[in-house]
């Protein structure tokens, strides 16, 4: 509790994080919140942009290779943010890569996810990977909450350790969810236009 | 009078102001229609944010030097936030931000700290002049590489250098005035803001002839003539907390209030040129740290050096 107030004041600190709810409002429903991906802040920012209430059943989805090797941001991701850990090396795959998200889905967490898979320099984001809609298909209850970041990428370009201290604004887009027979691409492809209409 | 003897005259002063003006505001909000509240709402919105400054300034006063150099090096670091973002920036800028931020916001409040007026100066303008670029140049990004190093270098010296010097006021020893230099460092942030607001508030009233349209629409010859006069004679009398006579208080109070007012027209422009209307939205009715801040930035950089020149 403490770890999470104390990593919420130091991401409003450094990079602002205020939210504009431009196309939807905060609510306890079950959400999938996917968003651009541009910096190895974004999880954090958007986490913190969240009303507390929300925070603490909000999990973002974290590349194990980058949080989960314990030290400063072991204990980030597992005690501040309660990552749900996802692996992106094929060969240390094992079953199923999106069933840690499934379980804590199945337990009742909303998640935070970044469905390009990996960081872009760009402002606009690259082409959605399936995992989004595999998830919108399996949970039809779940609200899908488009979110845009500004300025992350500036903040913390690929490669660097420290952020430069940026004001990232963190806008919350529509709400969607997969039509009846609706294709994958089509759906990825809406979903990817929901993100980029914020832009 | 002990220095906090006075501190306090001042402090009641100010509440008794900010009082009639919260009063105001209450019932302009009873007698605007709802409708058109929008200058009222923003009205009062300043004078709520008025009051949280100048508890933050008691709690300064309170607590002291180090409370007092902590901050304004937070001002420092949320003003320079400002400026970055608003500056489009390249990956090649990275460690030179890192630098401004990490490293120079500390180490010039830290100057200001251990009282080395020497390096405190100079160590901005001339080393960090130099080794910013020079890092830049240093990644290899050659892209638009004068405009990035100037805008990077504007907000260092503006944010940082240029906001530093209120609080350097405490490094002026003038004879006869040992113990007090809080109270000078009042004082100039007093005239400074209540410069500003009082332009805005005679802009607002009996403004007529814009001075500056395109830069900065909302300053008007009367707003700079009525509220700079009326501004000036409040700092003519608090000559008493000041270690000018009342003649000389009211030529620094002038130079103060003009030093604010070319502050505040400059730094429309850049930010104008930076295409924003505000810095950010920090505080409530003033838009971001450097909207207030703006002003300040101008005239403590020329007070501290005219003090430094003639008393010291």
């Amino acid at each position: 509790m403490i770890t999470s107030r104390v990593l919420v004041g130091l991401v409003r600190l450094l990079v602002g994080a205020h939210a504009r709810w431009i196309s939807s409002t905060p609510s306890s429903a079950q959400r999938v919140y996917f968003a651009n991906h541009s910096s190895h802040l974004d999880a954090l920012a958007l986490w913190s942009a969240l009303p507390p209430a929300l925070r603490n059943s909000t999990r973002p989805v974290a590349a194990r290779d980058y949080w989960g090797k314990g030290g400063v941001r072991g204990f980030i991701a597992d005690h501040g943010f309660r990552a749900v850990y996802i692996e992106r090396d094929i060969a240390k795959r094992e079953g199923d890569p999106l069933q840690p998200l499934m379980d804590a889905l199945d337990a009742g967490d909303s998640l935070i996810i970044f469905p390009e898979g990996t960081r872009s320099q760009e402002r606009l984001p690259q082409a959605f990977k399936a995992g989004l809609y595999h998830l919108a298909k399996r949970y039809p209850q779940a609200e899908f909450v488009a979110v845009y970041l500004d300025t992350l990428h500036r903040s913390m370009p690929k490669g660097s350790l420290l952020p430069v201290p940026l004001i990232c604004t963190v806008r919350f887009g529509r709400v969607l969810h997969l039509q009846p027979d609706e294709e994958k691409e089509t759906f990825l492809q809406r979903a990817r236009e929901a993100v980029v209409e914020l832009a | 009078m002990s220095e906090q003897h006075k501190f306090w005259w001042v402090m009641a002063g100010i509440l008794a102001l900010l009082l009639v003006a919260s009063a105001i505001g209450a019932v302009l909000h009873y007698r605007t229609d709802p409708g058109r509240r929008g200058v009222v709402d923003n009205l009062n919105a300043r004078i709520r944010a008025w009051w949280v400054m100048v508890a933050l300034l008691c709690a300064c006063f309170e607590l002291g030097r180090i409370a007092t150099l902590v901050f304004f090096a937070l001002a420092s670091f949320f003003a320079l936030r400002e400026f970055t973002t608003l500056t489009p920036t390249r990956r090649g800028d990275h460690w030179p931000l890192c630098l401004c931020f990490y490293v120079a916001i500390p180490l010039q409040y830290w100057l200001i700290g251990v009282d080395w007026y020497g390096l405190f100066a100079i160590c901005l303008p001339v080393y960090g002049f130099l080794l910013l670029p020079a890092i830049s140049a240093l990644t290899g990004d050659v892209e638009s590489f004068l405009e990035r190093t100037t805008k990077m270098q504007w907000g260092l010296m503006l944010t940082v250098y240029c906001i530093s010097y209120a609080p350097a006021v405490l490094l002026l020893h003038i004879p006869g005035y040992e113990g007090q230099s809080l109270l000078l460092m009042l004082y100039l942030l007093l005239v400074v803001q209540i410069s500003d607001v009082l332009q805005y508030v005679f802009g607002k009233l009996f403004g007529k002839r814009k001075l500056a349209p395109v830069v900065s629409p909302s300053k008007t010859v009367e707003g700079l003539v009525g509220g700079g006069l009326c501004a000036t004679l409040i700092g003519a009398c608090l000559w008493w907390i000041t270690p000018f006579t009342f003649w000389g208080s009211a030529g620094m109070s002038a130079l103060i209030v003009m030093a604010g007012f070319l502050g505040g027209l400059a730094l429309s422009a850049v930010k104008r040129s930076l295409g924003a209307k505000d810095w950010g939205s920090m505080i409530e009715g003033h838009g971001g740290m450097l909207d207030r801040l703006d002003s300040v930035s101008f005239a403590a950089p020329i007070f501290f050096h005219i003090v430094h020149y003639a008393f010291t």
